[in-house]
């Protein structure tokens, strides 16, 4: 494995490690050298005439040792595979040595080191020592320093923050007892590059910076500290602000109380910044005694300021502040909704921080502007416990969770609904993650409250992305459709299929593409939109019908022939049909205009023929138009019109019979098995094969009436087609009768015709299958429609789910189109509980104000912040709680039938304001 | 006369429209007047014995109406419906039909009645509550009235309990309230059950349901072993019982469902508490509120007989409080001064680890000891108790019976990091509602102590909260429970573990003799931290179980 180093001028940047691996003789590694060993001469030298400009000196120092670590391992490559180890007890914070060789694995009864060989974890030593169990020994948290392997630390869950340091001869490694927090300390850190810099946070509310050099804390900070002025150090020059007494306390030789005196004039970002003073005296700056601190769960010194840490509060926010300053923190935002968990410096884009928190999100923020802007933001299905960036992938970080999700997640920030990597190993909670590596992002070590300590390999992740179906399909409202799909896919399928004189307009989107992505290949797709046909009509039927459809309230005979009357005026002859058959199954035979019937003797031959008009045919050389249908109908509808035939034939047989038979005709001879043949493969493929798309046209099976005309059809229904205007010209409304596609229906009728006493309850079944055959095709407001007309009629033919399943499709359609009164109105008619009940819950009102625009809290129609009510009528003065009707020119308004009053007689606004109002 | 006349419709007063509760009074004065005129027409035709049975039941309804109105001309927040109540009542009383008068002193039996806020004199904030409050459930009940004391936290509890109980959640609104029954039945507390039994039937419930839990579904009666280990020893809980109630074939509960009954449950145990530890009165229109006797007999009521205390207990106690002034000021001087002791002097004197550890353990064994005398007492015969299926199962200390249980630690399970996260994903919105009220409750503070102003009281809260806690093993890492013994003296333990653990226990006495020189409003205080405490004690224990469950 091993990434093979870039040569690219970024990348040794980053990796210096090959190319300085023999500089020993260099002054900085030196220097850093005796540092790190903890030598006494580091006061001598003071921290801090290495400010920033010596930074990357001192980095090149570590880098050195460190590549002479790996060297020892075996080159500077690391190896290992993914494996786990069991520990005795649970996790609650990893860490790891800078060598990458050895990890710190705390808990609230464990505190271990291991080393990582190539094959599995072997236990290289045990801290927890003595017989009787302390809580000092009760890890929160615990830090490798990044500069010293010998120096590490943890935060205990009684408060104590204790400094371990493994370069002691004795058993006991325990170095310095810190006891000034008075709760659980939730997190310490080491200043990345100073090596006596020890930060801790706490429960108390209060983060204090410890100097391992001194018994005590440097510098206290409170939580509830007041924000300074905007990023005020960055700027040059403030002036102390105790200047008496800090000649006082220059006599205190506390290297950060004093800060870099002569060098830092010449610091890296130029500033002219004077540390001669400390900001606040020693022991003055002790937070405020009590008060409501908000809790600290996060402290992080920020990798490339050298000054700024960050911390997080249980209330959501964050803040920055300027370790040198602990009277204010420098800024401050609310970056989560409830507590914030973690965050994590970007290694290499400055002043770029990742926060997560209980609020399942992770928020990547630039703190380097004047306001924290908001960069990504990632929702995760769990509260967020740690995030970590992943070395050498700008974008990416891993994240745990405190609850409920055991599994680690890699996120791609630009890419934030999947995660680009996920390990699955752990079998409880993920309390601690940890990079094995800082430049290496393959290794990722974890520990968990499952007891084990495990190391992932980045190459052995799964990946969602590859078990998510990168296609997607969507209906617009009217009609129009969006496909998206991988781009080679697309492109492969437009290469096979090129379709010239077609009528889609497909519209394509297609992303921009970063070079850089890693995902370039999986996370483009093309995004084609079909629109429907200006002039096709869309879902207009469908609002028609919505709105003009009678459901109760009358006879049933009368809202039969009241919605068979809207679908014939809508042009949907088969539905009409439909409407009708019901009237006469379900009331008395005899009631029958014969009239209606009569008219369609003879008509049987036309009744293919509305819905052969589809979009494809009605452009298209008739030849191809059919070609294409036939090609699909081989597919697709097979079997289904073998089956149909067969008991089409039956059916017409019988409709023959009975035609003989009885006076009263036959409406609906059946056409032949073509026509019956056609209808089938223009509805079907909706169904069949929604991403196919050449058949995901949207298909009206009910285009208006004069198109028919416009239309040049297939030669065998040409002379139908021509009779069909005629006969509905001179006849007002049973132009054509819908074929009755479906075999049932035909069926019932002519059972009907036989003995017309028989009861209606014969035709239950036919009728559901009826029903069931409408909601298949799409058409669920018939099947609900006739449900709620014919009520307790077929009710309880058809089971609860499938009602329940139609009603919820058809009111999700009806709101879609935001047809509110009609959904209302079939939720109210439904019989279904579940149903009925959905109106009842879940109806809140919320009222702004007409003037604050504020919510009004439910204090009744007085907006309790402005004192005036609500909407008046301008008439009566009252307050309007019903429809309220206002004029857009004054805004003027009041009840409707008060207004309708008012400008009867005057044209004026009833407000006085002089308006000409005008009602229409 | 047909039933659907009888009818009475009190949901028109909820509105916030003074029209249309004008409309609903008048609609519920003809009726009044209509029974009346027809027992007395009933009256005076005596010879038709089949009506006899009728007869009485028509009065007894007419009497649940005076009741409610009553209540109503006491205790509505508006104005209006006041005085058309009490004007009706008045009406009714002409005709010579008995009308009820309120029983005992005002909302609660330990807080004198001119303590409280008596209704119609309340500022807009509080208006706007009791408002808010009347239009949810139709009545303003005691505990509100007692609240009240403290309107930031009621506003935070009134709007939780509206959410668990009426607003979207999985299970069905008469669940709801007959699991507050349940709940509240395991402390007797007879004045939520009444309540929830008229809720339960308002909302449709079975009244078969409430002859006891046997009649009640079987998914419901599995809940019963978790109510009764949750109620009185949740250190118990194990992630058996989570399992036994979510694999019970066709009765078994959803992950969801279980969650909005375990917030159900520890918020009606801890209400419980509240009711006892501030001697909550019955509620006027409920049995026990009121009397329709003349106010010559008896003074008191049936809680009061129960609980050992009558009402005229009152004057010897507040002459021992006389006698004892000077003393209980020292009282309260004693406690700032050892206060101010431990905030100075906690650096100086570090206790030894195994000193920390062992005082845990003291605390937690002390505190099973506190109890006053009657332990093994026997619990009255109430009509309540067809809840119970085992009424010998009460509160057990844990260590006292030779089972250890291993110490429940914050730091590796608590409320704002783990039980938020799992409410909060099972039940929506009702982890933050929840997370607010506690935090409310713990930090709420207006820096007085009795008579002494501007004084940081976080330490005695927080030692409250622990000393709860830690009654139900609960413990902080970072907490050193030398303080506890130091901040709080034994009346006010016996107290706090009787609120806990049986709350039924309490009595004047108690509530009178801890903490003599601070107000009413004070105690209430301590209540409601008593009550916040527990509840998430037990949430603790419960969502702990549920989360073993799930991993």
């Amino acid at each position: 494995m091993g990434k093979t180093r870039t040569t690219s001028a970024e990348g040794r940047e980053r990796q210096r490690l090959p190319a300085r691996r023999f500089r020993t003789t260099s002054p900085a590694a030196l220097r850093a050298d005796s540092v790190d060993g903890g030598s006494l001469l580091a006061p001598l030298l003071g921290l801090t005439d290495r400010a920033f400009s010596d930074c990357p000196d001192l980095a090149d120092g570590a880098m050195e040792k460190m590549s002479r670590v790996t060297t020892a391992l075996g080159g500077s490559v690391l190896t290992g595979r993914t494996m786990h180890c069991h520990l005795d007890a649970p996790a609650n914070a990893i860490s790891v040595c800078r060598d990458a060789a050895q990890v710190v694995v705390a808990g609230r009864s464990i505190f271990k080191i291991y080393a990582i060989e190539e094959e599995q974890f072997v236990e290289k030593l045990n801290l927890r020592v003595g017989r009787k169990p302390s809580l000092n020994l009760s890890c929160a948290d615990v830090v490798w320093h990044q500069m010293d392997e010998n120096l590490l630390a943890t935060a205990a869950t009684n408060g104590v923050v204790v400094t371990w340091n493994l370069g002691r001869p004795s058993r006991n490694k325990q170095d310095q007892l810190f006891t000034e927090h008075k709760r659980t300390v939730n997190k310490v850190c080491f200043h990345p590059t100073e090596a006596h810099v020890l930060l801790s946070g706490s429960q108390d509310g209060f983060m204090k910076c410890f100097d391992l050099r001194r018994k005590d804390s440097v510098s206290t900070f409170s939580g509830e500290a007041t924000e300074a002025g905007p990023w005020e150090w960055a700027m040059a020059g403030w002036v102390p602000v105790l200047p008496v007494l800090s000649c006082h306390i220059l006599r205190l030789h506390h290297s950060f109380a004093h800060g870099p005196t002569q060098d830092a004039e010449s610091t890296a970002n130029g500033s002219r910044e004077s540390w001669g003073c400390p900001l606040y005296p020693l022991g003055l700056c002790s937070g405020p005694q009590a008060g409501q601190s908000e809790s600290v769960r996060d402290v992080q010194f920020s990798i490339r300021d050298y000054f700024t840490f960050a911390s997080t509060f249980e209330n959501g926010n964050v803040q920055l502040w300027d370790i040198r300053r602990p009277d204010r923190c420098e800024r401050m935002f609310t970056a989560h909704n409830g507590p914030v968990f973690c965050c994590d410096w970007h290694p290499e884009d400055r002043g770029w921080l990742a926060t997560g928190g209980r609020d399942k999100m992770v928020k990547v923020w630039d703190v380097t502007t004047h306001r924290a802007k908001e960069m990504h933001c990632v929702q995760t299905i769990a509260s967020v416990a740690r995030v970590k960036w992943r070395p050498e992938c700008r974008h990416h970080l891993a994240t745990c969770s405190m609850m409920v999700d055991h599994n680690i997640y890699v996120w791609d920030v630009r890419r934030p609904f999947v995660p680009a990597a996920m390990f699955e190993e752990h079998r409880d909670v993920t309390t601690g993650i940890a990079w094995r590596h800082p430049h290496d992002p393959s290794f990722l070590l974890s520990g968990s409250k499952d007891s084990s300590l495990c190391q992932h390999l980045f190459r052995d992740a799964s990946q969602p992305v590859e078990r998510a179906n990168p296609e997607g399909l969507c209906y617009g409202l009217f009609g129009d459709l969006a496909f998206a799909a991988k781009e080679s896919l697309v492109a492969a399928e437009s290469g096979r299929k090129p379709y010239a004189g077609d009528r889609r307009h497909p519209i394509f989107f297609k992303r921009k593409l970063d070079p850089a992505e890693p995902f370039a290949g999986l996370a483009s797709s093309a995004l084609s939109v079909f629109e429907t046909e200006p002039g096709g009509g869309g879902m207009r039927w469908f609002v028609d019908t919505a709105e003009r459809y009678a459901l109760a309230g009358r006879p049933l005979a009368e809202l039969c022939d009241h919605n068979a009357k809207v679908a014939r005026e809508l042009g949907r002859n088969q539905v009409a049909q439909t409407w009708t058959m019901l009237r006469i199954i379900y009331c008395s035979p005899g009631l029958v205009p014969t009239a209606n019937l009569n008219h369609s003797v003879g008509k049987g031959g036309s009744c293919g023929l509305p819905l052969m008009n589809s979009f494809n045919l009605k452009d298209m050389a008739p030849g191809l138009g059919s070609e294409t249908r036939l090609d699909r109908s081989k597919g697709d509808a097979r079997s289904d019109t073998v089956l149909l035939d067969s008991s089409a034939t039956l059916i017409t047989n019988e409709d023959n019979e009975e035609t003989e038979g009885s006076d009263v005709p036959a409406d609906y001879l059946l056409g032949d098995v073509e026509g019956e043949e056609d209808e089938l493969y223009l509805l079907d493929p909706e169904h069949a094969h929604p991403e196919d798309p050449e058949c995901v046209l949207p298909q009206e099976a009910f285009p208006l009436r004069h198109e028919i005309v416009d239309t040049p059809p297939g030669p065998e229904h040409l002379q139908d087609k021509a009779d069909s205007p005629h006969v509905s010209g001179s006849e007002a409304d049973v132009a054509s009768l819908a074929p009755v596609d479906s075999s049932f229906s035909l069926l019932s009728v002519s059972h009907a015709l036989y003995d017309s006493r028989l009861p209606p309850d014969f035709f239950g079944v036919l009728v559901r299958d009826m029903l069931h055959f409408y909601a298949e095709q799409g058409d669920v407001q018939m099947a609900v429609s006739v449900l709620i007309v014919l009520g307790e009629r077929v009710r309880k033919d058809i089971d609860e789910q499938t009602q329940e399943h139609w009603y919820t499709s058809y009111i999700d359609l009806l709101q879609r189109f935001r047809l509110w009164n009609v959904s209302n109105e079939v939720v109210k008619l439904s019989t279904s509980r579940a149903v009925s009940c959905l109106n009842q819950a879940s109806t809140t009102l919320h009222v702004n104000c007409s003037h604050c625009k504020r919510p009004m809290s439910s204090r009744g129609w007085v907006c309790d912040r402005c004192h005036r009510c609500a909407s008046m009528c301008a008439v009566c003065h009252h307050v309007v709680k019903g429809l309220f009707v206002w004029c857009q020119g004054c805004s003027h308004g009041g009840h409707l039938q008060h207004i309708m009053k008012w400008l009867e007689g005057s044209s004026h606004c009833p407000a006085g304001c002089g308006h000409l109002c005008e009602y229409s | 006369m047909a039933e659907g006349e009888n009818e009475v419709r009190w949901d028109g007063l909820c509105s916030r429209d003074s029209a249309t509760r004008e409309t609903a009074l008048e609609n519920i004065r003809q009726t009044i007047l209509r029974k009346t005129e027809y027992l007395r027409s009933v009256k005076e035709t005596p010879h038709r014995p089949s009506d006899g049975l009728s007869n009485t039941e028509s009065s007894d309804g007419l009497n649940k109406l005076l009741a409610h109105l009553l209540m109503l001309s006491k205790r509505c927040p508006f104005k209006d419906v006041r005085e058309k109540s009490e004007f009706i009542l008045k009406s009714i009383q002409e005709l010579g039909i008995r009308i009820p008068r309120p029983l005992g002193q005002g909302p609660s039996r330990f807080i004198p009645e001119k303590e409280i806020l008596q209704v119609g004199s309340e500022d807009a904030q509080m208006h706007a509550l009791f408002a808010d409050s009347f239009a949810a459930l139709g009545r303003l009940d005691n505990i509100t009235l007692v609240m009240v004391f403290h309107p930031q936290y009621l506003e935070s509890f009134l709007k939780t309990q509206h959410y668990l109980l009426q607003m979207d959640g999985p299970l069905p609104l008469h669940y709801r309230h007959y699991i507050g029954i349940m709940a509240a039945a395991r402390h007797q507390c007879s004045y939520l059950v009444n309540l929830h039994v008229n809720d339960f039937l308002h909302v449709g419930g079975d009244p078969k349901w409430l002859n006891g839990l046997e009649n009640a579904p079987q998914k419901l009666q599995n809940l019963g072993e978790l109510n009764k280990v949750l109620a009185h020893r949740p250190w118990l809980i194990t992630k058996e019982h989570i399992e036994g109630l979510l694999k019970a074939e066709e009765h078994s509960w959803s992950l969801a469902e279980l969650v909005h009954a375990v917030v159900l449950l520890t918020h009606y145990h801890s209400l419980a508490s509240f009711t006892f530890g501030c001697g909550i009165s019955p509620e006027i229109h409920c049995d026990g509120g009121h009397t329709f006797r003349p106010p010559s007999v008896s003074n008191y009521c049936i809680c009061d007989i129960t609980n050992g205390n009558h009402s005229v207990d009152e004057m010897p106690v507040n002459s021992a409080e006389n006698v004892s002034v000077s003393d209980s000021f020292f009282e309260v001087e004693a406690l700032m001064e050892k206060m101010r002791q431990l905030q100075e002097c906690r650096d100086e004197e570090e206790a030894s680890q195994e000193e920390m550890a062992s005082r845990f353990e003291i605390e937690k064994r002390e505190s099973m000891f506190v109890f006053s005398s009657d332990d093994e007492e026997v619990t009255p015969a109430r009509a309540v108790s067809r809840h119970f299926e085992d009424t010998s199962y009460g509160y057990k200390d844990f260590s006292r019976h030779g089972m250890h249980v291993p110490t429940f630690r914050v730091q590796d399970y608590c409320w704002e990091d783990h039980g938020y996260s799992l409410v909060n994903r099972l039940y929506p919105d009702v982890g933050q509602l929840i997370d607010e009220k506690f935090h409310i409750a713990y930090n709420l503070t207006y820096n007085t102590m009795a008579m002494h102003k501007d004084v940081d009281t976080s330490m005695l809260r927080r030692a409250i909260w622990n000393y709860i806690h830690c009654m139900f093993g609960i413990r902080y890492d970072d907490y050193d429970y030398g303080e506890i013994n130091q901040l709080l003296d034994r009346s006010f333990k016996v107290y706090i573990k009787t609120i806990v653990c049986t709350p039924e226990k309490v009595t004047k006495r108690m509530y009178d003799s801890f903490w003599r020189q601070f107000k009413h409003s004070e105690k209430v205080h301590v209540n409601l931290l008593l009550i916040e405490a527990r509840m998430q004690a037990e949430l603790l224990y419960a969502l702990r179980a549920i989360t073993r469950y799930m991993t």
